[in-house]
């Protein structure tokens, strides 16, 4: 069985993926978990879950390329220009 | 030797030993991670029985060093349980279960005695050795139900408690263990 453990290095602070371990159960899993990411106190907390309860997403569909959906879908640089120009304050590069 | 240091150095014994035994499956246990689980707890055991030597060397005037690895053969006081070279993973879980639960017992005198820094270190060592019963206990439920284990546990319950003996394979083990130490007489490292 593989478990993906995912640990928190602070209080407060997101769990994030550690990396997954093979056990024969979850008490084994726990204990190589517990050896793996939690000994050399990089750790405050641990999740250890089995890989099947994990739903994978891997489709994202975008036909109609709606890039405002998404951070570069706004290219600062070219409005910043555009803004400075008509305002009359360009850049001093590009003067 | 007072019989505080002689305690000391015995209990000290066995876990350096046991350390030692245990650290031989590195690299070569059954699968991976328990590979890296069992030198963990070998490791465990050599830093107790380090903690064990410090105790008894302020006691004794000499170093845990000295008392590690500077005595012949004969003067360990170690259970012949850990003294053997257990290459079947089967009896090694064997020997793992009996002896965290002859330690556990030891452990459990050693935290009620009124010998404050004794049980304080007992108690220090236990919250270890809490990880490594878990560990042995959940191998025992999972062999449980084959003969080989079963065999190697009525082999080896026998050597708990027989602490006079010297096998041939303590003798052995020492002669690895002290090898590089005993290569520049004097030297220290």
């Amino acid at each position: 069985m593989i478990y993906e453990v995912f640990r928190q290095e602070r209080k407060g602070q997101a769990f994030q993926h550690a990396g997954s371990i093979e056990a024969p159960d979850e008490r084994f899993a726990e204990w190589y978990a517990r050896e793996q990411y939690g000994r050399r106190g990089e750790s405050t907390a641990l999740w250890v879950v089995p890989r099947e309860a994990v739903h994978p997403i891997e489709d994202f569909v975008d036909e109609l390329n709606r890039n405002y959906h998404r951070v570069d879908g706004y290219p600062l640089k070219e409005k910043l220009k555009e803004a400075r120009e008509r305002a009359g304050t360009a850049s001093r590069r590009n003067r | 030797m007072s019989e505080r240091a002689q305690l000391l150095v015995a209990i000290a014994d066995d876990e350096l030993i046991l350390g030692w035994r245990d650290s031989e499956w590195t690299g070569i246990a059954p699968f991976l991670e328990e590979d890296v689980a069992f030198s963990s707890i070998a490791q465990n055991e050599i830093g107790h029985a380090r903690a064990l030597y410090e105790l008894a060397a302020r006691d004794l005037e000499t170093t845990a060093d000295e008392l590690a690895f500077d005595r012949r053969p004969e003067d360990y006081r170690c259970s012949e349980l850990v003294q053997l070279r257990l290459p079947e993973w089967e009896r090694t879980i064997a020997r793992h279960v009996l002896y965290e639960e002859a330690d556990a017992a030891r452990l459990r005198e050693l935290m009620a005695s009124d010998d404050v820094e004794l049980a304080g270190l007992a108690a220090k060592i236990d919250r270890e050795e809490a990880y490594h019963r878990m560990h042995a206990q959940m191998w025992a439920d999972r062999l449980r139900d084959e003969p080989r284990f079963a065999a190697a546990l009525d082999e080896l319950r026998p050597l708990v408690d027989l602490r006079d003996g010297h096998t041939p394979e303590l003798t052995e083990l020492w002669e690895q263990m002290t090898e590089v130490r005993r290569s520049v007489p004097g030297a220290t490292w």
